[in-house]
């Protein structure tokens, strides 16, 4: 045959392709909230929030719960199936540490009487640090469900790591505004 | 593809109810989403009964005429259009065109269905609760949807619109990840991308377009219930209402609009790239001509694609925009016409001196080509920000998004119906209902929108209760909308028409081939009618052609398979006649298995 069928031997999979787009998915939501965030602070009634350094300690946390994971992949590939738990369960409660730790700080806030509607900064403060919560929740519950296989191991680390970025650069816009 | 999605065997509800067989979920897409656009379409009649003839229905006041003109619009573009396009359409012919055994993702798949069901169940909690649903308008700006007692159905209607609209997007979301990686990923041998059946090719970039967007009402839609719940001031500037300043300041309510038709602008070609895909399959099958310029066909929807993400604003020339963002806007608008064109052209060129059925499906494809064509040209005015000024928000805009998005969208969904159903149910619908269904959709929809033309040219504005209140208009607007009204009612009357030939014929209709139209594709080639579970049986198909070999010089009949090989065709060729070129009549760019005849 002259026409080598090339479609069905393209080397990513199809639960591989589905988490890179659904990572594309949820850029558009962060972009689309960070876009709003620096149209709304460009109004005359925006006033700088104080920053708990709490945040920071949090931010230290969910960087190394992203590399006990990558530890746990690479233990993972080279058949190190006890370290590969040991870094996963540790990823998992470091994860469950920040999200912890981001809950602290909306009380440490809400304490300095920043409320969720004092000011379009404590809104969108209290708006960012929830979706991405929520966006980490989602993983870990449906990490704790699949989690079975090798790859699936890789695609959850992936998706960990997108969101310790997606959190680091919400993070800088939060401290520098 | 794993095999354990695929037990032939369970009960009824595993097969019928939580099935996760792609064919399954996507006419549990369908009929929901008909069954929808039935009650957006009463909510029409309501609304044309109180505009042909104001005052005489006491149901229809200023307020409920506001609730049913949002519930109308809202209901028709979400609810019924892009969720029978990619979740019905999307899911019965993704897998079968491309000789898949399902969906990528199964679980995912029927998750997607009845997250879509939830969110039409929130959607029509709204008409029951107190205050009924919102009328705010369909877009939903901002401060007039995120004020308390701005407008009807602003307490819990607006919660409820929004509640719903978030529900939808994880749905669409779960679908298009679906769409897109089952095209990606699940395609048979042989089926390379240029190979796929241009259906295919539109409901795949519209999936894409939807990943993209919704995004951005996503965002927008959970700010506003931020604002509408806890009293934010996302979008809500300083406020005086009812003699009371609203402890809110600041607020950008053009940040909403942004947003807004960020999405709102790719979705109009999210209904429509996947209606294009399916009328170039009509046209071409009905015409028995293979498809002109099936390169260009996609090139031009991927560029449609594109270029749609850049246009949003022209939503907003008269928002107090910067003349030189009003400029870039309607330059990228316009260009749009340019790939536009194109494909119309090469519908046109399909069908010239083609072997025409005009068959119920193919009266629609043609029914399909006529409505976006005059609704694509109104668009063009509305596009230009000089004659837009004038034009935007008067009944011009109505009659031209009608057209292009309603009507030419319903065109090629209707035809597709038709087209598939004996694929679908196994048997055959009833031909001369459905010609019925046809004329009177088709003449009663230009007798709908094309007075609203002239109307709006009158200076008539959208979005109005009661003309009366306006003295500059002349007194044959009322004798137009008496019009308008009368035949939106027939149409709609033919509708009911529609739905009874489909309930009737999936029950009592005569028994269909497997094949009735000679159609090349893939999914008219599956071992039964209707398909089985695993669509194909013991074997998958192979594919050796591309979607468009109908009236091949010299071949036995008028159409050959993209499953059918070379070696087996060759035993029933004859020698074509001299001169009778086998290219000629071909794409040359398409990669053709039977180069050798």
């Amino acid at each position: 045959m002259t026409n080598s069928p090339n479609g069905h031997r393209v080397p990513l999979t199809p639960a591989r392709l589905g988490v890179w787009l659904f990572l594309a998915v949820a850029t558009m939501i962060f972009a689309a909230l960070l876009s709003a965030y620096i149209v709304r602070m460009g109004s005359s009634d925006w006033h700088s929030l104080p920053k708990p350094g709490l945040l920071w300690v949090n931010t230290a946390i969910l960087l190394f719960s992203s590399a006990a994971l990558q530890w746990a992949t690479i233990a993972e590939r080279q058949g190190a199936h006890r370290n590969a738990q040991i870094g996963f369960v540790a990823g998992a409660v470091l994860s469950a540490l920040f999200l912890l730790g981001q809950i602290w700080a909306w009380v440490v806030l809400h304490k300095l009487g920043y409320f969720l509607n004092t000011n379009p900064s404590s809104s969108f403060f209290y708006l960012l640090t929830a979706v991405h919560g929520v966006h980490l929740l989602g993983g870990l519950i449906v990490a704790a469900w699949t989690v079975r296989t090798t790859e699936r191991l890789q695609l959850f680390v992936i998706y960990w790591h997108f969101l310790t970025v997606v959190w680091v650069m919400l993070f800088g816009l939060i401290v520098l505004t | 593809m794993s095999e354990k999605t695929h037990r032939e065997h369970g009960g009824f509800w595993s097969r019928y109810i939580f099935s996760q067989d792609h064919k399954v979920i996507a006419v549990q897409y369908t009929i929901t989403a008909l069954l929808i656009g039935l009650f957006g379409l009463v909510l029409s009649w309501l609304l044309r009964l109180q505009l042909g003839f104001p005052g005489s229905f006491q149901f229809v006041n200023p307020g409920s005429y506001y609730q049913m003109l949002t519930q109308h619009g809202m209901i028709m573009i979400v609810y019924l259009l892009t969720a029978i396009l990619l979740g019905g359409f999307g899911n019965y012919l993704i897998p079968l065109m491309i000789g898949a055994r399902d969906m990528a993702f199964p679980f995912l798949n029927m998750l997607s269905y009845w997250v879509y069901l939830l969110s039409v169940i929130v959607l029509m909690a709204a008409f029951l609760v107190p205050g009924g649903p919102t009328g705010a308008g369909w877009t939903l700006y901002p401060p007039l949807s995120a004020l308390p007692n701005a407008a009807p159905g602003s307490g819990w209607g607006i919660k409820l619109m929004l509640v719903s609209l978030v529900i939808f997007i994880a749905a669409a979301t779960m679908g298009g990840l679906n769409y897109v990686t089952t095209v990606l990923q699940c395609r048979t041998k042989g089926m390379t991308l240029m190979r796929m059946p241009l259906s295919v090719w539109g409901i795949f970039i519209a999936s894409v377009m939807a990943l993209f967007a919704f995004p951005a009402l996503f965002v927008g839609g959970v700010m506003l219930l931020f604002d509408n719940l806890l009293g934010t001031s996302f979008f809500i500037p300083a406020v005086t209402l009812l003699g009371q300043q609203l402890p809110r300041e600041g607020g950008n309510p053009l940040l909403f609009q942004h947003l807004f038709w960020y999405f709102g602008h790719p979705e109009v070609y999210i209904v429509i790239l996947p209606a294009m895909g399916i009328a170039s399959d009509l046209i071409s099958t009905h015409s028995r001509k293979p498809i002109f310029g099936y390169n260009a066909m996609v090139i031009a929807m991927a560029a449609i694609a594109f270029i749609g993400f850049i246009v949003w604003a022209h939503h907003m020339f008269v928002s107090g925009m910067n003349p030189y963002f009003g400029f870039f806007f309607a330059v990228s608008t316009l260009i749009i016409a340019i790939p536009s064109a194109v494909k119309v052209y090469n519908w046109l060129l399909t069908l010239w001196r083609g072997n025409i059925r005009l068959n119920v499906p193919m009266l629609f494809g043609i029914g399909w080509i006529s409505t976006f064509i005059i609704g694509g040209l109104t668009g063009l005015p509305l596009g230009n920000v000089i004659a837009d000024v004038p034009l935007h928000d008067t009944y011009f805009v109505v009659g031209h998004f009608h057209l292009v998005m309603g009507v030419a969208a319903l065109m090629a969904i209707f035809g597709g119906i038709y087209h598939w159903f004996p694929k679908v149910t196994g048997r055959m619908f009833h031909e001369t209902l459905g010609k019925l269904h046809f004329w009177v959709t088709f003449v009663g929809a230009y007798a709908i929108f094309f007075p609203m033309f002239l109307m709006g040219i009158l200076g008539v504005p959208r979005r109005y209760f009661d003309f009366n209140v306006l003295q500059y208009l002349p007194p044959q607007t009322s004798a137009l909308n008496i019009a308008i009204t009368v035949a939106a009612l027939t149409v709609g009357a033919a509708q009911l028409i529609f739905l009874g030939n489909l309930i009737w014929s999936a029950l009592k209709g005569k028994r269909a081939e497997a094949n009735p139209w000679g159609a090349t594709t893939l999914e008219w080639q599956t071992p039964t009618t209707p398909p089985p579970h695993d669509n194909w049986g013991a074997e998958i198909p192979t594919v050796y052609r591309w979607a468009y070999d109908y009236s091949v010089p010299g071949a036995e009949r008028d159409f050959i398979p993209q499953n059918v090989p070379q070696a087996s065709l060759d035993v029933h060729l004859r020698q074509p006649a001299a001169g009778e070129g086998v290219r000629s009549r071909r794409e040359p760019g398409a990669n053709l298995g039977g180069d050798k005849i």
